[in-house]
């Protein structure tokens, strides 16, 4: 028996799925192949349990040598190798003087990816509305690929950009004139790296990263927003302002939330890019433009160092930054994704560089 | 009206970001670009190139292509066409959960459990996985779309006829699928050309060509030279950097239009199939 089966939601994504309900139907060759394609099917799944395992199996050691001055020490040092003694802390033994804080990498992805948030989410949103209600049919296909080139633009790219271009044209134009600000706000008070490295400039490339999943999301959902509805808009009278404000923002708001999230996500795991320009500093940044370093950046920089580690802590250590730092991500993606859960599929797979 | 000024502000401010990119990145390089950079290798010390860093980079996106292209593919037709209800959506959850994975992450992971863990070393067979591994759901997911978007006229036609499951996927299906298959690898190729952290601790890095060794054999890759180089303080070194920055973004951008022209093909496909 054959059953035919609709998607619910009447979303027009293709023709509805064949399924079939008995398995005898299926002739031996049928069974190998379901058995084979299963497996694979499998892997994503028994992927994310043996990375969640494998880190929490390596952090262990360090979490117990820690303890809870993980969260609250901004102090990250993988100890002095060349010092006979050990530390050892609840029975762990680790390098001289080896004290595993993450407070400054927290407080330096938190920083950065809030600040790309709060600037990526208006600019997406604003541009996405010119290009749907102002901008003629036929350049907006060439618009849209713009889009899809910054979605593409690879990690180490934008940090060669901003290392190279950005960040000294940032330090050399716009910061004297935003350090004004530093009368009203202490924080963005001081001096900066003429190179143009820090935390300002970190977040601001991060900004350029995640605007593409924030946009082209936001782009699908404008596109859904009923005709009938915005053109009825139109009718009563409404300028095209009045129109987005009453009718497409309160459609979209909860997809722009998610995607948000998504878009959070991404800048958190974000790694090359912001270690070439954050400066990679122990310790909180003393302004808004000083030098610092993220979860991620710390744990690509000091990898190298880490294996030179004869007691093994400082990989775990690293592990346990790992695993704080794959808890964050999993929870902003996990809670973007519950929340828009129909976008349609064939623009840009977010999350990666493209 | 001021929103919309605003708006217009906002439209150009997505828009220059690409194009202060592409363009910056290719004006450093292009004092750099020579001939020699295509034939000598990083380790050359009179004249540096990027030949071991491109052959890399090819041989580890022809890896992912395998391993991944595989995997995922089988994966996406069995979620199209096999997994039902429940355990079709966990399935398709944990394939987007994982792609929101940092790659810095996969990447120590594949160091603890392939590099140190089943001991192979720093080597080919492990950047492939971990790069495998991080392309993943984006094969998988274009593959369960394109299978999902063949018309209902072409299934029931096979069913008609009486074709079994393994013949109707591999002679009905697949051929109307492929292009949407093979635009999800291109997909892949591309992330894994842009890739720097999962590789840094999984392929370190060769100054020389890549060899077929599959185990305790370092490789070259386009990214390291970029992400290493341009720290370097010498002016040849800052060339290189340059140079490899721009070979990765052409090789991104050109993956990027081949990808979009072989989905535009499909649609067209697609339009005459639909009876």
């Amino acid at each position: 028996m054959i059953l035919v089966r609709r998607r619910a939601g009447g979303v027009p994504t293709g023709p509805a799925r064949v399924v079939r309900t008995r398995t005898h139907e299926l002739t031996g060759g049928d069974r190998v192949f379901r058995w084979v394609s299963g497996l694979a099917a499998f892997i994503p799944l028994a992927g994310i349990a043996f990375i969640t395992f494998m880190l929490v199996f390596w952090a262990i050691p360090a979490i117990i040598y820690s303890g809870p001055s993980f969260f609250t020490s901004t102090k990250f040092f993988i100890g002095n190798f060349y010092n006979p003694d050990f530390s050892v802390v609840n029975g762990i033994r680790a390098p001289f003087g080896a004290t595993y804080g993450s407070l400054t990498f927290i407080v330096g992805t938190l920083a950065t990816s809030v600040i790309a948030l709060v600037l990526a989410v208006p600019i997406s949103v604003g541009g996405v509305l010119m290009l749907s209600e102002w901008v003629p049919r036929p350049l907006e296909g060439p618009l849209s690929t713009f889009l899809e080139l910054l979605a593409g633009i690879p990690s180490v790219v934008f940090g060669f950009f901003g290392l190279e271009v950005f960040g000294p044209f940032l330090s050399q134009h716009v910061y004297p004139a935003l350090s004004h600000l530093g009368g009203v706000i202490p924080f963005f008070k001081g001096s900066w790296a003429y190179n143009g490295q820090g935390l300002l400039t970190a977040a601001l490339v991060l900004t350029a990263m995640i605007i593409p999943i924030i946009a082209s999301t936001t782009r699908q959902l404008v596109k859904r927003v009923p005709v009938l509805a915005t053109e009825g808009a139109l009718a009563l009278g409404m300028t095209r302002y009045e129109m987005v404000r009453v009718v497409t923002i309160p459609y979209v708001r909860t997809g722009i939330i998610a995607s948000a999230l998504l878009g959070w996500g991404r800048a958190l795991g974000e790694t090359i890019a912001v270690l070439l320009i954050i400066g990679m500093t122990s310790g909180t940044p003393v302004n808004i433009f000083g030098t610092t370093s993220t979860l991620a950046s710390e744990i690509a920089d000091s990898l190298d160092s880490a294996l030179g580690d004869a007691t093994g802590m400082a990989v775990r250590a690293l592990a346990e930054l790992g695993l704080l730092l794959l808890v964050l991500s999993l929870l902003t993606n996990i809670a973007g994704r519950l929340v828009v859960r129909r976008v349609s599929t064939e623009a840009l797979p977010v999350g990666r560089g493209i | 009206m001021i929103f919309w000024i605003f708006c217009g502000l906002a439209l150009l401010l997505i828009i220059s970001p690409a194009v202060a990119v592409v363009i910056s990145v290719l004006v450093k390089a292009a004092p750099a670009m020579r001939w020699s950079l295509l034939t000598n290798t990083t380790g050359n010390a009179t004249d540096p190139g990027l030949q071991n860093a491109i052959l890399g980079t090819l041989v580890l996106c022809l890896g992912v292509v395998v391993v991944a292209g595989s995997i995922g593919v089988l994966g996406g037709i069995y979620l199209a066409e096999f997994a039902t209800g429940r355990l079709g959506s966990v399935l398709r959850s944990a394939s987007e959960i994982l792609a929101g994975v940092p790659s810095i992450v996969i990447g120590l992971v594949a160091y603890t459990a392939l590099v140190v863990g089943l001991g192979w070393g720093f080597s080919i067979l492990s950047a492939i996985f971990a790069l495998s591994l991080l392309v993943l759901p984006y094969v998988v997911k274009t593959t369960e779309v394109s299978f999902s978007q063949v018309p209902r006229s072409l299934r029931e036609a096979a069913i008609a006829l009486g074709l079994s499951r393994l013949t109707t996927i591999r002679k009905v299906l697949l051929p109307p699928a492929l292009p949407g298959i093979i635009s999800g690898l291109v997909i892949a190729v591309a992330i894994s050309t842009g890739e720097t952290a999962p590789l840094l601790y999984t392929a370190n890095f060769s100054q020389s060509d890549p060899s077929a060794a599959l185990f305790h054999n370092p490789i070259g890759y386009l990214t390291y030279v970029t992400y290493t180089y341009v720290t370097l303080p010498g002016a040849h070194d800052q060339a290189l950097a340059s140079a490899a920055a721009a070979f990765t973004i052409l090789l991104v951008l050109l993956l990027i239009f081949g990808g979009r022209a072989i989905t535009a093909r499909q649609s067209r496909i697609m339009a005459r199939l639909d009876v």
